[in-house]
Formats: structure tokens, C-alpha cells, sequence
């Protein structure tokens, strides 16, 4: 008989658990034991529920409270006051800066301009137990679709439905279908993508670790639409609660016949299983993938011929990305019409973003396509952090661009981010505030192309590493003049021949840097000046006489002793020997040691004559 | 599983296991459990509210709690709040006037009216 009376759903996605989601489940369940109420109370982990800056966070129904930043130590007193005295607890919901105060999930105005079609059950529902996938209407599309419907009339569906592959490019998915399902072959096979690298992005991660039995559905639905028999979700390793939840979705569909032989009756047979990447970012492209799933080495093959036409072990193969999965079933079960209602002319339904940086809700978000910046990044982000102003959004990770705040009422769709040197990418949204380099920001996503280059063509393995020369020649006051146009050239050069997607659009976030923020790689070379102060060797630490009270403290704390001075004449920072640790500026009680962007004179003048001198013997 | 006939019946029955989340709900008991109410026996009154209701397989019955009600004298008192129509209080509840409240109101329709201490809003 069942006592329950109220469903405690705590976030177990990635971000919680490590902010200690796990540690406050065990400490609900031995409280409640203890006041036995264990009879009473569903405990149930889901998947991310998006909000990931407040971690860890709960959901209790039925009234939907929703609770942030909870400690093991609060778990008695919700217990006590909550579910005893049916009080909840006001001190641990969420409050905005007019100390307004949003009790339940509903009002939260982070969920408010959310629309979500993949996300519907990540957070709401236990992702290890099938019956609550089926209880929201799971694997009824599938059910439909098997019973009802023609593989061409499935196709046609996603015609209908506008939709796009998710995972960056934006190819049109009915296109990729009709070409496996139009190519007869005795083996086809249906690959989900979940080799998700991009710096910033989590949002193949939470849907595989929120819903997995959703992106089962959305492949099995692909596979027999193609007519496939086989599938294989590649999932990177660093992803072990990915995998392992998609592998019991997988052993629960085919314990209850979901999944195996004669699927609902019919004719359709589809087996899974799950291959683990070892975590290079070019596996993400779809030929590199496909060698690596066959066991080879995971370099990129030209296209033609594509993985439709000659896929895994040469078969007609599909690749489609992990939300494009997510999409599926749900257009089955609310129709093509529905989802072609939401999003712009071009790109239709939803989009999962992950956003961080300085901003102030940093999460998982599915918004409707055609949404502005303003509205993603303001709204639904709430802004940024600290009063900061804001100076860019980078989308599409290391593939993508950097916009400005020009761009903020710019429609986020595959085309309008493409004509303005982004692209929608997977879904990583990187939002900035005045205190970021962008000369920097481009070097860190160079650094990681370099990194990450699988060496197979020469234009990306040494191409690329040119541009990062030029680029910490730029940062540490080596630039010089013509370094702009050669990053320019190289870029342009790089995009046009490289065989793969990482090498093609690996030079965007150089490109977009210096189209919309030109003037502080100007800067950075003419003035040997960061603006920002981020680049060490172009500013230095000052200590203002004023304020200094002369108490020596920054003097006893500089590693290499390159303070001086008394109390009567206050202290100086000798320049040229200052190692820029920023000790000085911790430890100062009076606030008197400041970043100054550019080089200080006397470094200048050295460094001038040394460049002289290195110059004269490359004569 | 063969048809969608056999999915349609875990469905039901996970749906049911979820009902807590909000999805059809036609009434909703709240059971006043404040100080005063749980030192007047509200706990027994919740609890037989939920056997009842379980025993009788009412699955869009939904019972939560709220705070103190004001109604210090008449407690344990309990809201039934049924969609469409003014709110029904009942006061001075125990395990038998619960049982009574269930068949009489919840599934006939018909108000106790000799345990309302208030009506509407």
C-alpha cells in the first residue's frame, strides 16, 4: 500500500553530484528514516534540471518547491519544517536582488522563456527507471511509428517537421535519412553521436545522463526509417554516468521487448550498444568516428564518399547527434505541424544551450530558435555576474565565433550566427564580460585546435601551430607589425583546405576575434598593451604612494624580494626583476597595488633593445 | 510487450506511481500541520487520509500539507479542494471522521456538513 505523499526529486546531473548531490540523498534517507517518514517520501534522482550554478538543487512536488544551494545540514530542517510541518523552507529558495522570492519551479524566471522538447524530462524524471519514461508518453512514438507508418512516411514526417541535425552543421536529417533509406545495401547502420569536446558544452552529457531511454527512442525510430538493424552510441569516456545509464536503458528496453526481435509485432529488429571514445575532439567528426568505432585509428577520411553512401565497414551509415535523437519522438507524438511552429524560417524548433562564463545562470537551457542573445543571455541567463558589463558571447566552441554586443538583437539561428562568423555548433554558449582579453580568448581556442589536430593534413597540424606562434608573439610583446594580416591570411587558407571540420573551422575564433575586436590585437602590438590586463607581459603592478600606509607587507611576500622601501618613503616594485605573481595586490590591507595594462617604460626600453639585438643577428 | 495496447498499460500504472508531479488531479486534500495540529493528532489524520485513498485505488486524489491554519481550536483541520468549486473546511478530524469524509465527499460528492467549519475562500 502505498503512504507516498510527496516526490523529493533531487538533481544527480554532473553538477550537482560534484557540488554533493550524492552526500544529500544519503543524509535525506537517513533522516527520514530515523523520523519514519522513509514510507512517505519518494526519493528519486534525476537528471540535470538545468540551473547548474545553484547546485545542488531539489524539486518537491506536489507543490513544485523549488530549493538551491543545499548543504547536508539543511537536510533536518527541511525534513522537520517541510515535510513534517508542511513549511517550506523560505531561506533556501531562490531570491532575486529586489529580494523577491520564487518558491516554486514555475516562477522561476530562468525556466520562464524556456521551451523544452529534449529536455521534457530531464530533472522530472528518474532516468533509470523506464516505467517513468513511459509514464510521459515514452516509446509510444516508437509504438506509432512501427504499427502505423511506412519507413518513406517517416521521412516524410521529419521533412515536415524542418528539423536539423543539432550537433552543429545544421543538415537538414530527413536529407541524410533519404539517402541510407534509398541506398539498398544487406546492413545498414544508425550511429548517435555523443562525442561532445567542445570547451564549455554539456548538453549531449545531460541528456544521455537525464533521458536516456528519450535518445534510444529517437535512434530506434532513425534505424527503422533508414532500415537499420544495428546501432552504436559513441560516447566519450570521460562520460562514465553517460554511459552507464544509456547501457541500462538499453538492457531495460530490451528486457521488456522494446528493443530485440519483432519490435510491437512488426518486422523491425534493432540491436545497441555503446562504444567509449577516448576523448580526442576530432572523433566528433563523423568519418573519424566511424574509423574509431571500426577500431582504427580515429583520423577524418575525405568526403565524397559521405557515411551515408559508405559508412561503418563501408555500409550506408546515418550520424546524428545525440539532441537531434531527442527531438524525435516527440515530433511523432505532438506532429511535424507543432515543432515547424516553433523557431524561424530556416531552422525550426528548439535548441539546448549550454550556458557559462560570467554569467549569472550558468546551466542547461532549451530555448525556441529565433530567441535573441539579449533574451538567452539576459533572461534566461539573468545577466552577468559581479555588475560586470558585458563584452562578447562566444558560440559554438573552438568550431565557433565570438559576437559582440552589437550582435545582441541578432536572431539565434544556423544561418543569422553563420553570416556573422559564428555558428550555432553544438550548443556551447561562453558569455564574457569586460575583464576577458579577447587576443587571449583566441589563443586558448587555438591552443586547444593544436592540441586536439589529429596531424593528418598538413594545413591544420602546421597551420594551426603557426597561428598559435603568432598569436603568443602577440601576448607576450612580441607582435608586430603584418601579424594581423598573416593570422588573416593563414585562417583563410586553412578554412579552404583542410580535410575536416576541425581544421575548417578551427581558425573562426581567430577570424571572428579580429573582425570584431581588431583594435585590441592593435594595441596589443603597437602599444604592447592589454586593456584588460589578462596578458602578463603587457602590464605591470604599481604601487600607488598615496595609499600605501608603508606597513612592508608586500615586500615580505614578493617571491623574489623585488619590493622596496620604509614606512617613511612607502614602497616601489622594481620592474624589471617583478616575476607579475600579483602576491603585492593580495596581501595589501589598503588596496594600494594596481594592475596597470601595458608595459612598464623601463621593461619597454628593455625589451626593445634586446628585440633590436635578436633582430640584428637574424641579419 | 507486443501492441501499444500493453504499453498503454504501464503506462497507466507508472502514471499513477507519478501522480505526485502533477498530472490529472480532480481533488486535493490539505492537511493543516502546524504546531497545533500535529499536537492534535494531524499526523493520524493525514496518514488515514492516504490509506483510504490508496485503498480505494482513488488515483486523482492528491493529499499535501500546509502550514498553521489559524483555526487553533477546530484543528486538525483539513481543506478539500475540488476544481471549479468553493472550498470545503473541515475541523476537529480524526481517523473515523477521515474515513467518513472520504466516502461521503470525495467519492459520492457529498459534503459532511456536520464537520464543515467553513466554505469558499
Amino acid at each position: 500500500m502505498s503512504l507516498k505523499r510527496i516526490d523529493l526529486l533531487i538533481c544527480c546531473g554532473s553538477g550537482c553530484v560534484s557540488a554533493g548531490a550524492m552526500k544529500i540523498k544519503e543524509r535525506f534517507h537517513e533522516v527520514l528514516q530515523e523520523k519514519n517518514l522513509a514510507n512517505e517520501i519518494n526519493i528519486i534522482e534525476t537528471g540535470c534540471m538545468g540551473p547548474c550554478d545553484y547546485g545542488p538543487v531539489m524539486v518537491i512536488y506536489p507543490e513544485g518547491i523549488f530549493y538551491k544551494k543545499v548543504t547536508e545540514d539543511d537536510v533536518e530542517e527541511i525534513v522537520n519544517e517541510h515535510f513534517i510541518k508542511g513549511r517550506p523552507v523560505t531561506r533556501l529558495m531562490l531570491h532575486n536582488d529586489e529580494e523577491q522570492t520564487f518558491s516554486t519551479k514555475k516562477e522561476v524566471p530562468f525556466y520562464q522563456k524556456q521551451v523544452k522538447v529534449a529536455l521534457a524530462n530531464c530533472g522530472f524524471i528518474d532516468p533509470d527507471s523506464i516505467d517513468e519514461y513511459i509514464a510521459t508518453s515514452g516509446y509510444e512514438a516508437l509504438g506509432t511509428v512501427l504499427t502505423t507508418m511506412t519507413p518513406q512516411d517517416v521521412i516524410h514526417v521529419i521533412r515536415k517537421s524542418g528539423l536539423r541535425g543539432r550537433g552543429g552543421g545544421g543538415f537538414p536529417t530527413h536529407i541524410k535519412w533519404q539517402m541510407v533509406h534509398d541506398n539498398v545495401a544487406d546492413e545498414k547502420y544508425v550511429i548517435c553521436n555523443g562525442d561532445e569536446g567542445d570547451p564549455g558544452a554539456f548538453m549531449d552529457r545531460s541528456l544521455l545522463e537525464g533521458d536516456p531511454h528519450r535518445i534510444l527512442e529517437g535512434m530506434m525510430i532513425a534505424a527503422y526509417a533508414i532500415g537499420a538493424t544495428a546501432g552504436f552510441f559513441y560516447i566519450r569516456a570521460e562520460y562514465p554516468l553517460a554511459i552507464k545509464r544509456i547501457r541500462h536503458a538499453i538492457a531495460q528496453a530490451k528486457e521488456m521487448g522494446l528493443m530485440g526481435d519483432n519490435v510491437f509485432g512488426s518486422k523491425f529488429c534493432f540491436d545497441a550498444e555503446v562504444r567509449t571514445g577516448a576523448g580526442a575532439f576530432v572523433c566528433g567528426e563523423e568519418t573519424a568516428l566511424i574509423h574509431s568505432i571500426e577500431g582504427g585509428r580515429g583520423n577524418p577520411s575525405p568526403k565524397p564518399p559521405y557515411p551515408a553512401l559508405q559508412g561503418l565497414w563501408g555500409k550506408p551509415t546515418i550520424v546524428n547527434n545525440v539532441e537531434t535523437f531527442g527531438n524525435i519522438p516527440t515530433i511523432f507524438l505532438k506532429g511535424a505541424d507543432w515543432f515547424a511552429s516553433m523557431g524561424t524560417e530556416t531552422s525550426k524548433g528548439t535548441k539546448v544551450f549550454a550556458l557559462t562564463g560570467d554569467i549569472r545562470n550558468t546551466g542547461l537551457v532549451e530555448v525556441p530558435m529565433g530567441i535573441t542573445l539579449r533574451e538567452l543571455i539576459f533572461d534566461v541567463g539573468g545577466g552577468m555576474t559581479g555588475g560586470h558589463k558585458f563584452k562578447a558571447v562566444q558560440l559554438g566552441g573552438p568550431s565557433g565565433g565570438c559576437l559582440t554586443v552589437e550582435h545582441l538583437d541578432v536572431h539565434v539561428d544556423y544561418e543569422s550566427l553563420k553570416e556573422r562568423g559564428a555558428m550555432m555548433g553544438s550548443g556551447g554558449v561562453i558569455v564574457m564580460n569586460d575583464k576577458n582579453c579577447m587576443v587571449n580568448i583566441a589563443k586558448f581556442f587555438m591552443d586547444f585546435c593544436v592540441d586536439e589536430s589529429c596531424g593528418k593534413c598538413s594545413p591544420c597540424r602546421i597551420g594551426l601551430k603557426q597561428m598559435l606562434d603568432i598569436l603568443e608573439k602577440i601576448t607576450n610583446g612580441n607582435g608586430k607589425e603584418g601579424d594581423i594580416e598573416e593570422l588573416q591570411r593563414l585562417g583563410e587558407a586553412i578554412s579552404k583546405l583542410s580535410l575536416c571540420g576541425l581544421g575548417q573551422s578551427a581558425p573562426n575564433p581567430v577570424l571572428s576575434t579580429i573582425r570584431y575586436f581588431r583594435e585590441e590585437y592593435e594595441a596589443h602590438i603597437r602599444d604592447k598593451s592589454c586593456g584588460t590586463k589578462v596578458c602578463l607581459d603587457l602590464m605591470h603592478f604599481d604601487i600607488d604612494k598615496d595609499r600605501c600606509i608603508g606597513c612592508s607587507l608586500c615586500a615580505r611576500k614578493c617571491p623574489v624580494t623585488c619590493i622596496t622601501g620604509s614606512r617613511e618613503e612607502k614602497y616601489t616594485i622594481h620592474q624589471l626583476d617583478c616575476v607579475k605573481c600579483g602576491n603585492c595586490q593580495d596581501v595589501c590591507p589598503v588596496k594600494a597595488v594596481n594592475r596597470i595594462p601595458g608595459m612598464h617604460p623601463e621593461v619597454l626600453a628593455k625589451h626593445t633593445a634586446e628585440a633590436n639585438l635578436t633582430s640584428h643577428h637574424d641579419d | 510487450m507486443k501492441t501499444l495496447a500493453d504499453l498503454k498499460k504501464i503506462r497507466e500504472k507508472a502514471q499513477e506511481e507519478m501522480k505526485l508531479r502533477g498530472s490529472s488531479v480532480r481533488v486535493k486534500i490539505v492537511v493543516g500541520m502546524g504546531t497545533s495540529g500535529i499536537a492534535m493528532g494531524a499526523r493520524e489524520v493525514m496518514k488515514t487520509f492516504l490509506e483510504e485513498i490508496s485503498n480505494r485505488n482513488l488515483t486523482d486524489v492528491l493529499v499535501t500539507q500546509t502550514g498553521e491554519k489559524g483555526l487553533s481550536s477546530m484543528e486538525p483541520v483539513v481543506d478539500v479542494i475540488e476544481d471549479g468549486k468553493p472550498k470545503v473546511t473541515y475541523g476537529n478530524m480524526n481517523p473515523d471522521k477521515v474515513k467518513k469524509v472520504v466516502v461521503e465527499h470525495i467519492v459520492n460528492g457529498r459534503i459532511v456538513s456536520d464537520y464543515v467549519v467553513a466554505t469558499g475562500n
